[in-house]
């Protein structure tokens, strides 16, 4: 069967191109050397050299499962931001002092936008015949001046960034423990009392924690262990701030480990 | 059986020029990686379109499981990473193929820079081109704050401050993106949800097609 006979239309209105098929392929014979028709020879090329790409693509995948961090807590005022890797050079032009603060038009603004313009007028900017980039020594010097700079500001703003503490920061946090305690209680009362005023401070009165401390609320220590804690401190947490006696310390042990989530 | 198909088809939409054009046209050697190792810099494009049909499949399924509210937004992705099937398979390439389309594109834009193949008569793709890089770099910007984890919330936060220092329309920039002129928020993620996955999208595949059906034009350029 004929292909590409063109369609038969019922009352055809259409003028003939002088029998020439439309769209035909170039002739890159002012190239000449071994050239292949697009499908299926060089497509078969190119599929091999995706199919590696792809195992790669995959191992990546597997090896590094995709980060998630706690939910956005707007109210966390002491995170310290850090954007995707690729936006790391412009976070990092930020930092500097005539592209920050009064002058941060000029590094928010200016600079990007001088940079992607100039990106995007580069065939009006280079006008000349020539294409090795040896003969065309400007725009092949700028844009490596660009490479350069966006490698360097990537680097400080890695090299500067706390990695440990953005690990910290981020970390998915277990819910606090909803349990029910009695309000009455002899521990609780020490616990809110004069005595345990610095306890209060950084574990608050709901016992339930904060950006300083950790909830108290379904702890896993047992009564002699929490008062060991209280009495020469654990972590961030200093000793010796329990105001009261040994006998309320005790009384205050036995009610924190009592406050366990259940089975 | 398909060779009826498609004469039916021939003979009522002449598709034959068509698909002759994209099958026959010949592809020069110095582009063709199994005779030159250095035409690999030639695969950087396709490798690219390669990474965007991933990011569109691995999105679409995303879709499935992902809400878009402050509520379960976060919960939806940790739901999707920690108990649906292949889930984690599924976000890890969305998530490795946000940076990979990024560094397969810059490779390309390199190539065509130091080759000089945005010369004459190419200036319109290599516009085109930059465009896509800018959508490319949206696409990124607004799926960072989907999941609605810690780091996306500030970052973005950072990015509004910056895209609210422009002069002028800064703050209109700003309640654009954010919804609001203060708060970023349920309003914020709707709207980069939208933007991420309608807007951006669609403007991707218009700039595509004009730059694929100008390299059909124009052909790829010559050796150096």
């Amino acid at each position: 069967m004929h292909r590409g006979k063109g369609m038969k239309f019922v009352g055809d209105s259409r003028v003939k191109a002088n029998d020439r098929m439309v769209n035909m392929p170039k002739d890159y014979s002012e190239y000449p050397g071994k050239t292949e028709a697009f499908w299926p020879d060089f497509l078969l090329k190119e599929w091999m050299v995706g199919a590696v790409f792809l195992i790669g693509y995959l191992l990546l995948t597997v090896a590094h499962p995709s980060p998630l961090e706690g939910p956005a807590d707007p109210t966390n005022a002491s995170y310290i931001p850090l954007p995707d890797w690729y936006f790391l050079f412009l976070y990092q032009l930020l930092k500097y002092t005539y592209a920050s603060g009064p002058y941060n038009v000029i590094g928010a603004i200016i600079i990007p936008g001088l940079t992607i313009g100039a990106l995007a007028l580069m065939p009006f900017l280079d006008k000349g015949p020539e294409r090795r980039p040896s003969k065309r020594p400007l725009p092949t010097a700028f844009m490596l001046l660009a490479l350069a700079s966006m490698v360097y500001l990537t680097w400080e703003s890695v090299v500067n960034h706390d990695w440990e503490a953005a690990a910290k920061q981020g970390e998915i946090k277990e819910p606090v423990a909803d349990i029910e305690f009695d309000e009455n209680a002899e521990g609780y009362l020490i616990f809110t009392g004069e005595q345990g005023k610095s306890c209060i401070a950084c574990h608050g009165t709901d016992m339930a924690g904060g950006s300083a401390a950790p909830p108290l609320l379904g702890n896993e220590l047992t009564a002699e262990e929490v008062a060991e804690v209280i009495k020469n401190g654990r972590g961030a947490m200093p000793g010796g701030q329990f105001a009261g006696t040994d006998e309320e310390l005790q009384v205050l042990a036995e009610f924190i480990a009592s406050l366990k989530a259940e089975e | 059986m398909l060779n009826k198909i498609y004469d039916w088809v021939d003979e009522r939409l002449d598709i034959t020029p068509i698909w002759r054009d994209i099958a026959d046209h010949e592809v020069p050697e110095h582009v063709n990686p199994a005779h030159h190792f250095s035409a690999f810099v030639y695969c950087f494009g396709g490798l690219t379109f390669f990474i965007t049909v991933i990011q569109i499949l691995s999105g679409m399924f995303l879709t499935m499981y992902y809400v878009p509210d402050v509520v379960n937004a976060w919960k939806s992705v940790y739901y999707l990473q920690n108990e649906v099937a292949f889930g984690e398979i599924v976000r890890g390439m969305h998530h490795w193929g946000a940076s990979l389309v990024i560094v397969m594109m810059f490779l390309h834009t390199l190539r065509v820079f130091f080759t000089g193949s945005y010369k004459k008569p190419r200036e319109l793709n290599w516009i085109v081109g930059v465009g896509i890089f800018c959508v490319m770099l949206g696409l990124g910007f607004t799926g960072y704050l989907l999941p609605w984890d810690m780091k996306a919330l500030f970052a973005t936060k950072v990015g509004i401050e910056i895209a609210a220092s422009v002069p002028f329309i800064g703050d209109l920039i700003k309640v654009l993106l954010a919804g609001d002129s203060a708060i970023l928020g349920a309003q914020t993620l709707t709207r980069f949800f939208a933007i991420h996955v309608f807007f951006l999208p669609a403007a991707l595949f218009a700039l595509l097609a004009a730059h694929f059906i100008m390299i059909r034009r124009q052909g790829i350029s010559g050796p150096l």
